[in-house]
């Protein structure tokens, strides 16, 4: 399946859900998309990878470098994943320490440090 | 003996062509149900490795895959860039990945290295036998 991007506004978030799969193919345009919600000044960012059916190596590191770039400018980044196959590779290599990972959107926004939660 | 040969010009969208073809192969061998989507993210990481070493290096040779089901189920994988470039890659630890000056490559290729290691029991990286490159050899058990 080929990847699927959607955002949405959850109080002061950017919600971005993420369908299909994220590999070296499609990774860019995920990377594009982040690009242009960060520049369009979200600040808080929630990546929901729930119907995300592959994860490789290029699609974390556009995660990672998300992260970075929404830190930097004093923002938030967060993400939404409770299939174990993907709990699994985030595990594996050691991405599950560097990211908040939460089971569902709301956890993730009441979660956040940056205190907007809900 | 079945084998099952593939080679591709070295670019990303071929990458999702031989995923599926080596699942494919995989579960026609007997690889069990649960392993494939580790067979999958495998044989994905090492092509994906094997493309961006292709175009660092400016290489158009085709990148290699044969999958064969002797025994056990064996994935090659097959670049042709220079050796010194592709092997002694080592998992990153959790305060590096997050670090300002790791670059997105070297972070991709160090966490792709971690996937592989981290879901093939059986992996072996080494050199060609013939002419330049490097061999990423994959084995899974099957049922027979």
């Amino acid at each position: 399946m080929e990847l699927s991007l959607a955002t949405r506004t959850v109080g002061e978030h950017t919600v971005l859900e993420v369908g299909g799969e994220v590999d070296v193919y499609t990774a860019p345009r995920l990377r594009e998309r982040l690009l242009e919600l960060i520049d369009g000044g979200a600040r808080r960012v929630v990546v929901d990878l729930g119907r995300v059916d592959f994860l490789d190596s290029t699609g974390l590191g556009v995660l990672v470098g998300a992260l970075k770039r929404l830190r930097s400018a004093g923002g938030s980044f967060a993400l939404v994943c409770d299939k174990e196959p993907l709990l699994k590779i985030f595990r594996i290599t050691a991405l599950d320490q560097v990211f908040p990972l939460h089971p569902t959107v709301d956890a993730a926004i009441s979660a956040d440090p940056t205190g907007a939660g809900a | 003996m079945a084998t099952v040969k593939l080679s591709f010009s070295p670019a990303p969208v071929h990458v999702r062509t031989a995923r599926l073809v080596g699942v494919a192969v995989a579960r026609r061998a007997g690889v069990r149900e649960d392993l494939l989507d580790e067979v999958r993210l495998a044989i994905g990481e090492a092509c994906t490795r094997a493309v961006a070493l292709h175009r660092q290096y400016g290489l158009a040779d085709p990148v290699y895959v044969e999958m064969s089901d002797s025994g056990a189920y064996t994935v090659r994988v097959v670049d042709r860039a220079p050796i010194e470039a592709s092997i002694g890659l080592a998992a990153l630890p959790p305060d590096e990945l997050a670090k300002e000056s790791l670059s997105e490559d070297a972070l991709t290729t160090g966490v792709g290295f971690a996937l592989l290691a981290g879901f093939v029991e059986d992996l072996q990286v080494r050199p060609v036998e013939e002419g330049v490159g490097t061999e990423v050899r994959m084995v899974w058990p099957v049922r027979r």
